[in-house]
């Protein structure tokens, strides 16, 4: 049986994921996961200077899924690589570091650094991310933005490259396309969906920071659409994401045309789902009798 | 060790109206669980809610443990119903546990309503002297009294509505104790679990009386483990997780 994937240059042993943010920087996890099992380690956000974070509630729970607004808090690009990096190094399994910036430099120069470490596998550039120089509208929801920062990216790494899209957008099948364009090697399917909570006897709204990402099982069918509407659109392999609780939510992206999955919300609720859902894909595999994971991606049969 | 585990409902049963007492099986294997420390415990059957809950250790028992939680919303309204039997997820136990207090001093223990459930497994698992003060909004709020009292500890209530104890506020009366002990203060070490507005003025009562204080704190958490980073407190050295660094603070280091 064949689970291997390539996303660019890089192989992973199999396409189960950790969603960025979800899982830390590893260690939370590493007491209820064998991480040699995982396709690969996404870690947490990094810019090149450590951030602090939004003000809390940083969290609210929702129907069948939660709104998060953290804030990008993390410890910085050095600390990462000095603190958090040698812990994974031990593993033989494929890191990739999720990353963002205010500016189309910062994320330059940040991929830069970033390229350099020793143990880094691939990148993730986070593009749902406000842009200090375009009035903090967000990378991503722009196509000529989007072509310009993820450009400047390429220039400066030779690792894979992935571009995480926002699904706030009128038409993530375009800009799936003007990533690859830019010379990304995979696209990330999707961050989270911008939401609100309010508190009606306060009229106060649920998170300090108003608004949040939107992230569990109640955004999967939004998620399944887009990864569909995106493997139309473009010859890059697709990470697909947002809501995977199970094997089957998984095998329902890869059907869709996902070459690989990630986990994320699910982890706060079973720190084991990452491996209960490799378990579950091979187990799928075995009944249908499929010999490449590959082999199933983007089949959905439309007619 | 582990500490992800399928628990069995031994007990689920109410304390009055909106306070129950929930006792747990704890398999073999599973890690010891220390005063101060919480499980993230599972109270739904598919995807809503999603998100498990947190509940602070209230007593070890000989075949497992058990946690004391107030119905508030729809993850305690579910977890009520939960009858005996019934099995569930639990991942703990999580977090920092309450510091033993250096020889020769003797804890303060404020437990404000269901704040008792953090506390009460330090004052069963401390040998020495120690004093309660415990309040809550009404009588009927007040728990474990007897208990308490069997525990050999001298016991300080009292009541917003006047029913039972003094009248009003628990950290007036800790306030009046302390100004009527002022020469035994450098021996006291407060710890108290209590609404966020108790925790703010033993903060102020700490610093005013330069007594150290260790306080649990509460917020919204989705992981428990530190990744989700929802939990965080403002500290003076930046924020800091509630379910990693703590639950249990000094209260110097809280920024309010």
């Amino acid at each position: 049986m064949n689970l291997e994937v390539c996303l660019g240059k890089l192989k992973l042993k199999n396409p189960v994921m950790t969603a960025s943010g979800t899982f830390g920087y590893g260690e939370e996890y590493a007491e209820f996961v064998d991480i040699n099992r995982l396709g690969a380690v996404v870690v947490k956000g990094l810019s090149l200077r450590p951030k602090e974070g939004n003000p809390t509630p940083r969290i609210v729970e929702t129907p069948s899924g939660m709104l998060n607004s953290i804030g990008l808090q993390n410890v910085g690009i050095e600390r990462f690589i000095k603190e958090k990096l040698p812990f994974l190094r031990r593993f033989n399994t494929s890191v990739i570091v999720n990353f963002f910036g205010d500016t189309r430099e910062e994320y330059a120069l940040a991929a830069e650094k970033l390229s350099s470490a020793d143990g880094i596998h691939g990148l993730e550039m986070n593009i749902s991310c406000p842009n200090k120089q375009a009035g903090w509208s967000i990378f991503g929801t722009d196509p000529k933005v989007t072509y310009d920062v993820v450009s400047a990216v390429r220039k400066k790494t030779n690792l894979t490259l992935i571009v995480k899209l926002s699904p706030n957008v009128t038409d993530i099948a375009l800009m799936a396309k003007v990533a690859e364009d830019a010379g990304a090697d995979a696209v990330s399917v999707i961050n989270t969906l911008t939401g609100m909570a309010i508190d009606i006897q306060t009229r106060k709204p649920k998170l300090a920071n108003v608004r949040g990402g939107l992230s569990g099982p109640a955004i999967r069918p939004i998620a399944v659409r887009m990864v569909y509407e995106v493997k139309q659109s473009v010859k890059i392999p697709i990470i697909g994401m947002g809501g995977i609780m199970n094997s089957d939510d998984a095998m329902e992206f890869i059907i869709a045309g996902a070459a690989a999955v990630a986990v994320g919300t699910a982890n706060f609720v079973n720190p084991r789902a990452t491996v209960e859902i490799l378990d579950g894909i091979i187990e799928y595999m075995k009944i249908h009798g499929i010999e490449d994971i590959g082999s199933l991606t983007g089949t959905v049969n439309v007619t | 060790m582990s500490r992800y585990f399928t628990s069995r409902i031994i007990e689920n049963i109410a304390l009055n109206t909106d306070h129950n007492l929930l006792t747990l099986s704890l398999p073999e294997g599973v890690a010891e669980p220390l005063p101060g420390q919480f499980y993230m415990i599972g109270v739904n059957r598919g995807t809503d809610p999603l998100l498990k809950r947190a509940f602070s250790l209230f007593r070890r028992t000989s075949d497992g443990f058990q946690v004391m939680y107030r119905i508030k919303g729809r993850g305690t309204s579910l977890l009520r119903e939960m009858g005996k039997e019934v099995t569930i997820e639990v991942l703990g136990p999580l977090g920092n546990y309450y510091p033993v207090p250096p020889e020769g001093q003797a804890p303060l223990v404020i437990a404000g309503g269901i704040g008792l459930a953090s506390v009460f497994p330090f004052l069963h698992a401390y040998q020495g002297r120690a004093f309660v003060f415990y309040g809550a909004r009404s009588c009927d709020e007040i728990f474990m009294l007897d208990e308490l009292k069997g525990m050999g500890r001298e016991v300080f209530i009292s009541t917003v509505d006047g029913s039972l104890g003094t009248k009003g506020n628990i950290v007036d009366t800790l306030d009046k104790y302390l100004e009527s002990n002022r020469s035994d203060i450098s021996k006291y070490v407060l710890y108290a679990c209590g609404p966020q507005a108790m925790l703010r003025a033993i903060s102020e009562v700490s610093a005013s009386k330069g007594i150290t204080a260790y306080i649990s704190l509460e917020e919204h958490m989705a992981c428990g483990l530190g990744a989700c980073l929802g939990c965080v407190v403002k500290t003076k050295t930046g924020y800091k997780r509630v379910c990693k660094e703590g639950p249990v603070f000094k209260s110097e280091e809280i920024t309010w």
